[in-house]
Formats: structure tokens, C-alpha cells, sequence
């Protein structure tokens, strides 16, 4: 594994443009003046109530992401780069949706296998043939980059289900501008703030034909004991819609009602924080409490939109992750900008044979998997997990791929030991709405904060940053 | 609005309200529990504490009938079991604003917030009458910071009423419930049942409604128990007084009701009983029975919170 690619300071030791400003600074400032700082944005973010739930530990019900006062920092140049990559991407992710769930021509071509689709869990028959309105099945796509040297950037991951975070994105923007006015004197950072007006745009442009001019909308939640519940009221609130559960809806004659102080009131379009399997009793788990019974009617009737559209698992699990790069090639005919990390897929026999040979060189990931759970780092994995992850291969190779051990970069991170280069990657947001595409600048940045690791998956003890795309003045 | 949110901002401020109410029965019992026997201290304070919060007979299920000051407190102030024990009714209007933090502003939220996460700080029982008294005041502190958050910071719309509403019919339940426990003691000294009564009984009932200076500025006379009956009944000048409580309830349902364009049964429920505190006369109130008067004003203002659940919170 080669020495990872620092952002804010080169192999020479001198600094990159981008950082100049906060380099500066970082040298001026004394430490424990970042250690009060951190103290005061952990005080606020606790009193705020960000906290998010890890799933299986009981004691930690409400845990504060951990937060980094030192942002990570791109150039306009990297960002408009990067940005157009994430649009065309998206675009084709809609396109092969569509495809999917019609006509079928990339199955048809053989570029994708069938099996990848049908065999696939995520993958809902209920939606053949089903048109949804304005053609649209991911209307809110994070798409996890991460960086490997100054002019390489690898798409890691399409999350077209219900990606979060991006209220990390906006209330770490909101802090450090309350902890450090200062450094945004010194640097011209575009503003993320805008996020939730596009959102609302973007929500409000796939209402169905039959919803009013001002369509009605609402964020659906599984509810508080979810673990990105904070984050569900944070947007209900900065978008001015209702936060609803299950039970605040109900369907009659094909038409989504919530229930009001004032009555039944009419829903054209719900973003939907709540998986597949249990948005309808009905059409998916019957012992699902978090649904709306008839949802599904409703919505193939087409009198609701759904954000993100039903069955768009089927787009971003990291087996057909591999055929990425093909369809964007298929539908647009263009050469993907953005490039995916070389994979192998362990359903193909050779591939599967490399990844046996060199399984302690490779990340081992389940295909469905999420969260950083489930995967193999060989170079930091022992004897018997390699052994382990060997059977479990060779038991489902299918269920499995494989990539290089990538060096992600690094930027500088406030730590125990104090300022220390730890790994990142970024997940910026992706909004597709009928009229246009939209994408603030900036994203989700996550930190490894464990020297050397490579997990930033806040369930794994992962931190966030706040991240700036610099304006060229 | 959703139901479910004016269903759980109307039950936030109700447990909010009963926090503060809890804090100042404590209050009013420690000090009256301290007097030498001779100014009153000798009845058991403790056992009247929690049939004024109502929790007298779930109280009864769990420690039997040996009622004193730590348990009572400890029941009234901590206690798990008790459902509307101060700390649970911070846990519950926690729970109730995570689940409505849209309907909320930040500053009411991170009243709620803060006080939940100092509540960790006071966890420990046999706590000193210091702490307690400490204690006591950040419950205070607490409820009037929420009020005063609300107030400023709230748009005027369903979602204030709807938490005002919740306020007001906590509060009126809960000044008639301290009049239905110390009725006997503001009787018209003819009528007394409790024996010879004095000025510290009175005074600890304007206390647990915050009012004792409120008296002297209103009546401009020394503490008669008519006239603290007259107070807490009809005084409309006075917050915490039935007749007070009842001008906001109809004032915020009317709201409600001119803001949707259609009247209900809580408005009828609401407007018939203030005209009925309007109508009465405390010579007439304590002829036709204090205790009486009490009763059916408590039925009343329940009955009230069950047509304000129908008409709008399901």
C-alpha cells in the first residue's frame, strides 16, 4: 500500500494552494484554543440533539457524531470537475431505472447480466411497467467519492435508496461558521445553505400531472427511534413541510390523506425516509407498522410521487456498482467522468480466483451490504477472518466483490495527539428534479479518526467534517 | 396541522406545566412539614403532598401507607414507577418534542433538551434538602424558561394554541386539585372542619400557587381563607385562577376555531364553564358547598381535554 495522498500538504512538505489560508492559521492557532473550540461544538451539537442511534448497542442510544473542526477544502476547479461526473452519473443511474423497469434494452444488449436484476432482493416486480411521474426514480442520490491523489477522484458507492447525512453537511457549515469567522474571512467558501430550498424545488417538480400548482409534501419518517430520526426533522423543518409517520397517512380511493386538526388533507409527494420492504402493509411486509396501507395503489395509480421511486436498489448495490461505467456508456453514450474503482465480481470465475489469490491485498464487500458491516480489510484482517471471508467466498461468490486496498487521502484532523493526517472520503448530494439537475457545492466529508484506518462509516466510529469548495475570486 | 403533533404539543406543555406544579407542592410541603406543631406542622404534610398530585392511591400500591418525606418526595420527584413523577414528565416532553421538533423552535427545544440531559445530574435518592431545594428551582427555572420560550419565539398559530391549551387545562386542574385537598381549611369560620386553622395552612396555598404577595397586592388586607378561596377561584387577575385559566382556554380555542372556520364542542365546553365562574359569587360557592363546586368544576375541565382529544388530536 503506497503512502496516501495528503490534501493539504505534498511529499515535499509544502502546502497546497487550496490550503494556504487554514495552513496559516492551523500554525497561528494555538491548541487549546481548538481544543475549547471542539468542546463547544460538541456542547452545541449535543444540545441541538444531532445524534444519531447505532443499531445493536443499547447503551448509546443517542450518540453524537464525532466532529472535526478542521474542514476539508476543494477548489472550484476539483468541484465543477467533479460535479459534472456526479450529474452525468446520475443521469444514467435514472435512465437504467427506467430501462429496468420497461423495456429492459440493457438486458437485452447484454451489457448487464439478467440475473444481476432479477435475482436481485432489491429489485421490485410489483414496479414493471409501472410509469412513474416525469420518468424519475432517483430524485436524491449521495454518491460516495474518494480521493486517491491531486487529479484522481473514484466513485466508491451510488446510494440511491435513502441516502443521509446531508444534515451533518449543513449543521457542520452552520458551526464552524458560529466557532471560526474568522478562517471564512480569510477564505472565499461557496455557501451549502441553499440545500433544502433545491430539495424543495426538486420535490416540488415531480409532483404527479394531477396534484395542484402548489403540490402538498411531506418527509416520511419510521419515526423517532430510527437512527437518522434527527436528521428526518431537521429537513421536514428547513423545508416547511409535515414530518409524518405511518400512521399520519392513509389511502382512500387510490389518493394519500394525512390526518389534520382540520381533516383529511390531500399528499402529492412524499420523500420518503422509510426502505421498500415497509412503506405498504400491503404490497410488501404485512407485519410492517410504518407503512401506509394502500400506498402502493395509490402510487401506481399515479396520484402520489415517491422519493426516491420504489425499487431503486436495484441501481446501487455494488454488484451491478461494477457495470457503472458501462451504462452511463449505454444510455449516453459518453465516456464516464468520474471513474469507478477497479472491481472484481466474484460470480465471474476468474475474478473470483484472483480475489482467493490475493485476499489479504483486497477489500472484500458484500454486494447488499451497508454501513461499513460485513466487509474484509485484508491488510488489516488476520489469519483466521482471511479464512473466514475464504469459505464465506467460496460458499457465495455471488454475494461478494473485491477491490484494491485504496490509498485514500488524507486531510488533517484534529485528534488526541493533535493535528494528524487521517483518511476521508466525501458523499456529496445529487437532486434530479423534472426541470433540472441541482448539487450545492460540497458534501458529507467522513473521517477515519483511528490513525490509519480506513472505515469512516459514522456506525464504526467515523467522523464528519465540515467541507468547502473555494471560490476563485 | 397533523393531529399527532398538536396531539403531542397540547400533551407537552400539560406535562411541562405539571412539572412546575409538582416542584411547587414540594416546596410548600417541605417548608409547612419544618413548622413546630403548634403553627400547624403536626397533620401529616406528606400524605396530603401526594393527594394533591394525585397520586395518592398508585403511591399507596407501591410503599403502602407509611407516607414521609423521602419517599414522598422520592415518589413525587424520581420515582420510575410513578408516571407523572417530575423526571418522567420531563422524559415524556422530551419524547414529545423529538417527535415534533418541527412544530417546536429552537429555543424551546433546547429547553427541553438541556433539561433533560441536567436531569442525569440529579438521579441520586436519599438526595440533602439543599440539593433538593436546588432541584426544585431548575424544575422551575425549567418550565418558566419553556413558557417564556413559547411565548416569544412560537408564530401565533394552531400549534401555540394547541400548547396553550395543553397549559391551561394542566393548570386549572391543577389549582382545583389543591383546593380540592385544602378546601376544608377555607371554609368561612363558622364552617370549619378541620379544627383551629391558621395563617400558615392559608399562606402554604398561595405559595403552591405562587401568590402570597399577589394577596396582599389585590386584597390589601391580611390572609382571610375566603378571600385565598376567592383568589384561586375567580380572581381574574390572578394566573393560576380558575376564572384566569378559563378566559385563555376559550380565548385559544376561539382562536382555533376562527383560524379553521368551524366551532366544536371543546369551544361550547369551554365558553359554558367560564360563564359559570363568571356567574358565581364566593358567598354562593360556599352555600351551595365548596367542595361541591370543586368537584364538578374538575369533571368539567376533564371533560374538556376528552372533546379537545376528539375534535382534534385523533
Amino acid at each position: 500500500m503506497s503512502v496516501a495522498f495528503d490534501e493539504m500538504t505534498n511529499g515535499d512538505g509544502s502546502i497546497r494552494p487550496a490550503y494556504a489560508a487554514l495552513s496559516r492559521w492551523l500554525s497561528n492557532v494555538p491548541p487549546d484554543v481548538l481544543d475549547y473550540r471542539r468542546k463547544e461544538a460538541e456542547f452545541i451539537f449535543r444540545r441541538i440533539g444531532i445524534t444519531f442511534a447505532v443499531y445493536g448497542d443499547s447503551d448509546a442510544q443517542e450518540r453524537l457524531i464525532p466532529f472535526d473542526i478542521i474542514p476539508r477544502i476543494l477548489t472550484g476547479t476539483e468541484w465543477r470537475r467533479m460535479s459534472r461526473g456526479l450529474e452525468q452519473r446520475t443521469k444514467a443511474l435514472n435512465l437504467y431505472l427506467k430501462d429496468i423497469y420497461s423495456r429492459r434494452e440493457i438486458l437485452k444488449a447484454g451489457v448487464v447480466p439478467e440475473d444481476l436484476v432479477y435475482q436481485n432482493p432489491a429489485f421490485r416486480p410489483e414496479m414493471n411497467g409501472q410509469k412513474v411521474p416525469h420518468d424519475l426514480y432517483v430524485h436524491i442520490a449521495g454518491i460516495d467519492v474518494v480521493r486517491v491523489d491531486a487529479d484522481t477522484f473514484y466513485v466508491l458507492e451510488d446510494n440511491a435508496r435513502t441516502p443521509s447525512g446531508v444534515s451533518y453537511m449543513l449543521e457542520n457549515r452552520e458551526i464552524m461558521m458560529r466557532l471560526f469567522p474568522e478562517l471564512f474571512a480569510d477564505n472565499r467558501v461557496a455557501p451549502v445553505e441553499n440545500y433544502t430550498d433545491e430539495l424543495l424545488a426538486t420535490l416540488k417538480s415531480v409532483a404527479p400531472h394531477s396534484a395542484s400548482s402548489d403540490p402538498a409534501v411531506v418527509v416520511l419518517t419510521p419515526g423517532i427511534y430510527n437512527s437518522a430520526y434527527y436528521e428526518h426533522s431537521f429537513l421536514a423543518d428547513k423545508l416547511g413541510v409535515e414530518l409524518v409517520e405511518g400512521r399520519d397517512l392513509f389511502v382512500r380511493n387510490d389518493v394519500v390523506y394525512m390526518r389534520t386538526t382540520e381533516g383529511p388533507r390531500r399528499v402529492d409527494v412524499i420523500y420518503r425516509r422509510l426502505d421498500d420492504d415497509f412503506l405498504d402493509p400491503l404490497a410488501f411486509r404485512p407485519d410492517s407498522a410504518l407503512g401506509v396501507p394502500g400506498l402502493m395503489s395509490a402510487y401506481n395509480a399515479g396520484n402520489v410521487t415517491l422519493t426516491n421511486a420504489v425499487g431503486t436498489g436495484v441501481a446501487d448495490d455494488k454488484a451491478v456498482y461494477s457495470y457503472m461505467p458501462d451504462i452511463i456508456r449505454f444510455y449516453l453514450g459518453e465516456e464516464p467522468l468520474l471513474k469507478n474503482v477497479p472491481t472484481w465480481r466474484c460470480r465471474e470465475a476468474d475474478h473470483l480466483k484472483y480475489v482467493l489469490d490475493h485476499l489479504s491485498e483486497l477489500v472484500v464487500k458484500e454486494v447488499h451490504g451497508s454501513g461499513g458491516y460485513g466487509m474484509l480489510i485484508g491488510p488489516r484482517a488476520d489469519k483466521a477472518q482471511i479464512e473466514l471471508f475464504r469459505a464465506k467466498l467460496k460458499q457465495d461468490p455471488n454475494n461478494f466483490i473485491a477491490q484494491p486496498t485504496l490509498a485514500l487521502s488524507t486531510c488533517p484532523t484534529f485528534v488526541e495527539e493533535g493535528i494528524a493526517p487521517r483518511h476521508v472520503d466525501l458523499r456529496p448530494f445529487v437532486l434530479t428534479g423534472s426541470d433540472k439537475v441541482r448539487i450545492v457545492p460540497g458534501g458529507l466529508t467522513r473521517v477515519a479518526l483511528e490513525a490509519g484506518s480506513l472505515v469512516v462509516n459514522s456506525s464504526q466510529g467515523g467522523g464528519t467534517k465540515d467541507t468547502w469548495v473555494l471560490e476563485e475570486s | 396541522m397533523l393531529s399527532r403533533t398538536a396531539d403531542n404539543l397540547y400533551w407537552l406543555s400539560r406535562y411541562m406545566e405539571r412539572a412546575d406544579c409538582l416542584a411547587r407542592i414540594l416546596d410548600v410541603t417541605q417548608r409547612l412539614a419544618q413548622l413546630p406543631a403548634a403553627y400547624g406542622g403536626s397533620t401529616n404534610e406528606w400524605r396530603s403532598a401526594l393527594l394533591t398530585a394525585g397520586c395518592a392511591d398508585l403511591f399507596k400500591q407501591v410503599h403502602g401507607e407509611d407516607a414521609n418525606e423521602q419517599n414522598v418526595i422520592n415518589f413525587l420527584a424520581f420515582a420510575p414507577e410513578n408516571p407523572s413523577s417530575i423526571r418522567n414528565c420531563f422524559e415524556i416532553a422530551r419524547t414529545n418534542a423529538r417527535s415534533v421538533r418541527t412544530a417546536l423552535t429552537i429555543e424551546m427545544w433546547e429547553t427541553i433538551n438541556s433539561a433533560w440531559l441536567e436531569l442525569k445530574r440529579y438521579s441520586t435518592k436519599n438526595m440533602t434538602r439543599e440539593e433538593l431545594a436546588r432541584f426544585l428551582s431548575f424544575v422551575k427555572e425549567t418550565s418558566l424558561r419553556f413558557d417564556g420560550a413559547a411565548y416569544r419565539t412560537m408564530l401565533r398559530n394552531d400549534a401555540f394554541w394547541f400548547s396553550r391549551v395543553g397549559m391551561y387545562v394542566e393548570r386549572a386542574d391543577n389549582t382545583a386539585r389543591i383546593l380540592d385537598v385544602k378546601y376544608h381549611v377555607l371554609l368561612p369560620e363558622s364552617e370549619h372542619v378541620g379544627g383551629p386553622l391558621d395563617y400558615f395552612q392559608w399562606a402554604s396555598i398561595l405559595r403552591s400557587v405562587s401568590a402570597l404577595t399577589s394577596f396582599h397586592w389585590v386584597y390589601r388586607e391580611s390572609v382571610k381563607p375566603w378571600l385565598v378561596a376567592d383568589l384561586l377561584i375567580l380572581n381574574a387577575q390572578m394566573p393560576r385562577s380558575l376564572t384566569s385559566c378559563y378566559q385563555n382556554i376559550t380565548r385559544y380555542l376561539d382562536d382555533i376555531a376562527a383560524y379553521y372556520g368551524r366551532q366544536g364542542g371543546s369551544q361550547r365546553i369551554a365558553r359554558s364553564t367560564l360563564t359559570k365562574l363568571g356567574n358565581s359569587r364566593m358567598d354562593d360557592i360556599f352555600v351551595t358547598g365548596l367542595h361541591e363546586f370543586i368537584d364538578s368544576f374538575v369533571f368539567e375541565n376533564n371533560r374538556l381535554g376528552s372533546t379537545v382529544t376528539e375534535q382534534y388530536l385523533l
